[in-house]
């Protein structure tokens, strides 16, 4: 939030119908909300459809907007809650494997012992190795990615994440400890395979 | 080694990572990490999982993405492209 406008006065203006306090809402959170309907959805058409919904939701809604969390927070629940919707509508060509993933399952020791941690670091700088994060965040239990989203990548507090979830806090720590072991495990795939030459 | 012990470590990573552990509960994690060479793997390559996802460039909205926005909630007029 700038300091020229409050988020007390930025909320009245959108309240009282005021169009220059919207589009400043916009500008403020519209790219966050925009990253992580893209995380969510895996397309930008998708993604697209998602943030027009959530700003859409948010104005009309905007009445019901309590405060106890941030205004940022709130957009990110409303996000959220649109990309379930639009996730969980049944099609034939989809199947979830989601569901079928035990969430809850005691976790595993994993063998991966190939300590790439320490690198050149010019070797995790490359476009494919950012192109292999971001397909990797994609393919997380949907879950863990959304808590691994939030809390790692928008930078947001166990509590807000929790908040935006409506979630507890704990479950919110599971989920993104959770989250980091399945992207470890992939990275350590991926690394170690690049160790192979070929 | 126990493989019990480094499954329970294995809980308590992500707070060890995030400084949320006690003292003694990190000294104890510690003392482990220094007998097993197992868990120190695991431990430097989820740190790097972190650190690279934290550091991983952000995808930004498209230009055009952003100016449908403004059509879509009526607000054209207050449309103003980004400065690039
Ligand atoms: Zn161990």
């Amino acid at each position: 939030m700038s300091d020229a406008i409050t988020e007390e006065d930025l909320l009245e203006r959108i309240r009282n119908g005021d169009q220059a306090a919207c589009a400043l809402c916009i500008e403020l959170y519209g790219t966050q909300v925009y990253r992580l309907a893209l995380r969510l959805m895996k397309n930008e058409a998708d993604a697209e459809d998602v943030m027009q919904e959530t700003f859409l939701n948010a104005y009309k809604s905007i009445d019901k907007f309590e405060g106890r969390s941030g205004l940022s927070t709130w957009l990110y629940r409303i996000a959220y809650n649109a990309a379930m919707m639009r996730l969980r509508r049944p099609s034939p060509y989809t199947l979830s494997i989601d569901e079928t993933l035990q969430q809850d399952s005691p976790l595993t020791v994993p063998k991966q012992l190939f300590d790439w941690c320490c690198l050149p670091e010019k070797d995790f700088e490359t476009s494919e190795v950012r192109e292999f994060l971001e397909e990797s965040i994609q393919e997380l239990p949907e879950k863990l990615r959304v808590a691994f989203i939030l809390r790692e990548l928008e930078g947001l507090s166990t509590q807000e994440s929790a908040d935006a979830l409506g979630i507890s806090a704990d479950a919110v720590k599971k989920r993104l400890h959770r989250g980091r072991l399945w992207l470890r495990e992939r990275l350590s795939d991926y690394f170690v395979e690049q160790q192979i030459p070929g | 080694m126990g493989h019990d012990e480094c499954r329970h470590l294995l809980d308590e990573l992500s707070p060890y990572l995030d400084g949320e552990v006690s003292e003694t509960v990190c000294a104890e994690i510690e003392q482990h990490l220094s007998d097993c060479e197992n868990c120190r793997v695991m431990v430097d390559t989820l740190r790097k999982t972190v650190y690279l996802y934290r550091n991983m460039p952000q995808p930004e909205m498209p230009e055009q993405v952003r100016e449908r926005l403004y059509k879509k909630l009526d607000l054209t007029e207050f449309f103003l492209p980004q400065a690039s």
